[in-house]
């Protein structure tokens, strides 16, 4: 058991790698099967020593709620700050720094919320605090901090936590 | 049949194109370095998601076959584009921002990016 872990130290990554090898390809025979397993198996073994900890995912099927809930988010999102773009001038707009701080605790969780935060228009992440508490957000328009504050805490981060922790 | 899928594609290319427009237009009219950073994140989600949903329709629709490397594109965007964001945000604020012009960092003593070793210029 122990051998096994040693020889494949992220299962999940290795999955990951094979199928992406295989939409790549775009060609489903067992000769880009294998070489994607080969792929798959190689890459996590040779990367082990810069990511010793396994990431636990609890409830993996959550990911397919969370997806949802941020591309839904995103063409709103598109929306309004196209709005804003075309429409506001810009001494009206309050560009504003906003903190969010942080209850996930897992590095993989973090990165995946400061990833999200990018992508949804309107709000980018900017840095993580020096002990990782906190996260610097910045908004495009936002009169009220707050409010962006628990947005991204309700709805981002309470699912991350579900699935990561 | 096919008229309905042209007009879906249709649909999906002139969405994309104009929020890829509005995104090139926010770099020019947005006035502050950070705002100007918002531009891109948009016309990478919908504009490129856009042309790329649009592809995939087309390939079921008249090459009759699933086309999967659309999906590929996504995820890797998705890796890569708040990489580069977050790398810009990180230049202006080590070089435009001080420890007083940014809120404070909920009890930790300051930004990831202001926390240099004590030989640092800071």
């Amino acid at each position: 058991m122990r051998i096994l872990r040693r020889l494949v130290p992220h299962p999940i990554l290795t999955v990951l790698l094979t199928l992406s090898w295989l939409f790549l390809a775009a060609s489903w025979t067992l000769n880009s099967l294998l070489f994607g397993l080969g792929l798959g198996l190689i890459i996590p073994f040779v990367t082990q020593p810069y990511w010793p900890n396994r990431p636990r995912l609890r409830k993996p099927l959550m990911i397919a709620e969370y997806l949802a809930v941020v591309l839904w988010d995103i063409v709103i999102a598109n929306v309004i700050v196209a709005r804003i773009v075309l429409f506001k001038r810009n001494a009206d707009r309050q560009p504003n720094w906003v903190t969010v701080p942080l209850d996930l605790k897992s590095p993989e969780a973090i990165t995946m919320l400061a990833g999200t935060i990018t992508m949804t228009p309107g709000t980018l992440t900017a840095d993580v605090s020096s002990e990782g508490h906190a996260l610097l957000v910045h908004c495009l328009d936002a009169p009220d901090p707050e409010a962006v504050r628990d947005e991204i805490k309700n709805s981002y981060e309470r699912r991350l936590k579900e699935i990561f922790e | 049949m096919q008229t309905l899928a042209e007009l879906l594609i249709t649909v999906f290319l002139v969405t994309a194109g104009i929020f890829g427009i509005v995104g090139s237009f926010g770099l020019i009219k947005l006035n502050d370095a950070m705002s100007r950073l918002h531009a891109p994140t948009k016309a990478t989600t919908l504009g490129v998601g856009g042309v790329l949903l649009a592809s995939m329709l087309h390939a079921i629709a008249f090459e009759s076959h699933l086309s999967l490397h659309e999906l590929m594109i996504t995820l890797f965007l998705f890796l890569t584009a708040p990489i580069t964001a977050h790398f810009i945000a990180k230049v202006h604020i080590h070089r435009r921002e001080s420890k007083d012009s940014l809120p404070e960092s909920c009890g930790d003593s300051c930004w990831a990016t202001h926390d240099l070793p004590d030989d640092g210029d800071q």
